[in-house]
């Protein structure tokens, strides 16, 4: 992954507030872990926001409100948007285990209020450069990530780290 | 600095101070994963090649089946079998199935006070009842501090709650935990460490306490941390663990301003409508409402005090809506078969589940058929955790959650108790 997810792009799905995990990914497929099963069953019981993620063109950039990723810790969340074609996720807040898990995977999020976005519109993240730019001309400067947190995303997750940890202790 | 979540982590991370808002490596005295969240920390250590990194020396690693306990299908089943190989070579501690909810397991005398304790479940915040500083994390985290010992922590700004008078008969830890996501919403805790101050406190028990503590991670709270006192000196020995004289300087200053100030006198019962926790009404606005199933158990209200109120309603009585009740553990199971407890639940008409999450997570062992009404002891009502998205949760306690299966209606438990006062059990 290396420096890609430093500028990242998609296309905007709009999801309002307190999307929680359950609604990300139900319950009842968690006893799988493999990507292509849950990026499949993605979004199930929300119909509403399924239909559209399905016919938004890919990379997909969600665009929430307040409090996204509310509720379990389920790590399969953020897999399973990822397999859907999830490229980044852009919320006005995060609750903290699901942004903690997707800096570990790799997907980078962003604090930003992007209220006027609209559905389908590309939207540009360029964490170097510290600015949200989206088609419709709306921009946005973002809060600097911290240098610690940086580091994991741009490993490509926080197991990438650990592999160097790894391979350092096995050499000594 | 006052902050107990503050002083816990300075002191995991070798820091005289850490200020709000800071990074810091700490080190974790235990990490817990659990059936559902520790396949997948098994993947990364795997994937990464650091299995052999982790060894009981390094951290105390707990793993406990409780979301599928016992397995419900083929793939839960190889899941536990492959936790148990784990568990056995690199020398974790087992729960296995039908041992409890993590979260009651690890409360049973296992974490300490002024430990620093990660668990792969976002309910890992219960432990904060024991003066420890205890938050949720993914699976790769889990593995990571598996492996390293060690983790990254944001260190949180504290949200101080101070907490005074006693509660009137018929409400519980539950009604404070619904009343302060009322005030404080789905995001009011988020990042904080919400913590609990005031002489109300001497009345509000162990199982209160960890119910309280389980709860704030639904506004967002990083962390719920009650000081030590003679009630928390208590339950431990209870449970088998001498205090140690440090914990006495886990305490706050009590002339502190909170930021939020709780009366427990003024306290009613209070229900979450779905689909939010933090929906919260008075169970009066909504009595009358028809109740299919109603489910007391969950880390958040499965322990024995919470089947004792279950039974102080029920009683004598025959329920009218399905009643499923699963124990936290089995410690809390045995209690209930000697105290005669589980009888009078039975009689009542009760289904008693293996010890275990039970149905709170949605999957199965009693979810609801569609559009059912479910009134359950849990903590999570959002659409899917009864099972179908169009089944309806609703949160109580287990006074409300008794009056509910009894009646088969939302009903104020106050004047069933009244009624019942002298009743033994």
């Amino acid at each position: 992954m290396g420096v890609s997810v430093m500028r990242v792009r998609g296309y905007a799905l709009i999801v309002g507030n307190d999307v929680d995990t359950d609604t990300i990914i139900p319950a009842r497929y968690l006893h799988r872990s493999e990507p292509e099963w849950l990026g499949e069953h993605v979004f199930d019981d929300a119909p509403g926001i399924k239909g559209r993620l399905n016919t938004t063109p890919k990379p997909v950039a969600i665009v929430a409100g307040d409090g996204f990723g509310y509720g379990s810790s389920r790590e399969h969340a953020v897999v399973a948007l990822k397999a859907a074609g999830v490229a980044v996720v852009v919320a006005k807040s995060f609750h903290r285990i699901f942004y903690r898990n997707a800096i570990n995977n790799g997907l980078p999020v962003v604090e930003a209020d992007l209220v006027e976005v609209r559905d389908c519109e590309l939207v540009l993240v360029d964490l170097a450069g510290g600015t949200i730019t989206a088609s419709s001309g709306c921009t946005r400067r973002i809060k600097p990530i911290p240098p610690q947190i940086l580091e994991i995303l741009e490993c490509g997750g926080l197991k990438e780290v650990l592999r160097k940890l790894a391979s350092e202790h096995h050499r000594t | 600095m006052d902050s107990l979540a503050l002083r816990i982590l300075a002191k995991h991370s070798g820091a005289s101070a850490v200020e709000p808002g800071e990074i810091v490596y700490a080190r974790v005295d235990k990490v817990m994963i659990n059936d559902v969240t520790g396949p997948m920390a098994l993947s990364v250590l795997a994937d990464a090649g650091a299995e052999d990194l982790v060894n009981p020396d390094k951290v105390e690693v707990h793993v406990v089946m409780d979301h599928y306990s016992p397995p419900h299908n083929w793939d839960s089943a190889n899941a536990h079998r492959r936790l148990r190989d784990f568990s056995r070579k690199y020398g974790c501690v087992l729960h296995d199935v039908g041992s409890g909810v993590a979260h009651q397991l690890l409360a049973e005398g296992i974490v300490k006070p002024g430990d620093l304790v990660v668990g792969a479940d976002s309910h890992t915040l219960t432990y904060g009842a024991l003066s420890s500083f205890a938050t949720g994390i993914g699976s790769s985290e889990a593995a990571y501090a598996m492996a390293a010992g060690e983790l990254w922590f944001k260190a949180p700004e504290p949200l101080y709650v101070e907490v005074r008078g006693r509660f009137h008969t018929g409400v519980t830890g539950k009604d404070l935990a619904l009343h302060l996501l009322k005030v404080l919403g789905p995001v009011g805790a988020l990042y904080r460490s919400v913590e609990f101050v005031g002489n109300g406190l001497r009345h509000v028990n162990m199982p209160d306490r960890l119910t309280v503590a389980n709860m704030m991670v639904e506004a967002g709270a990083k962390t719920a941390i009650f000081p030590y006192d003679d009630v928390i000196e208590y339950w431990l020995r209870m449970h088998g663990v001498l205090p140690e004289r440090m914990w006495r300087e886990l305490t706050l200053d009590p002339g502190r301003p909170a930021d939020i100030e709780v009366d427990l006198s003024e306290l009613e019962p209070l229900i979450a409508e779905p689909p939010m926790p933090t929906r919260v009404r008075h169970v009066t606005d909504l009595e009358g409402t028809e109740v299919d199933l109603v489910f007391v158990g969950s880390c958040t209200n499965g322990r024995y005090e919470d089947m004792v109120a279950l039974a102080r309603v029920l009683k004598g009585r025959k329920v009218r809506a399905r009643l499923i009740v699963i124990p936290a553990s089995v410690r809390v199971l045995k209690q209930m078969v000697s105290e005669g407890v589980l009888n009078t639940l039975l009689e009542a008409g009760a289904v008693i589940g293996v010890p275990g999450c039970g149905p709170c997570f949605g999957a199965h062992m009693g979810v609801a058929g569609n559009s059912e009404v479910v009134v359950s002891t849990v903590n999570r009502n959002f659409p899917g955790r009864a099972g179908p998205p169009t089944a309806k949760v609703y949160l109580a306690s287990p006074y409300t959650a008794a009056a509910a299966a009894l009646t088969g209606r939302i009903t104020d438990p106050r004047p069933l108790l009244a009624e019942h006062e002298w009743v033994c059990l």
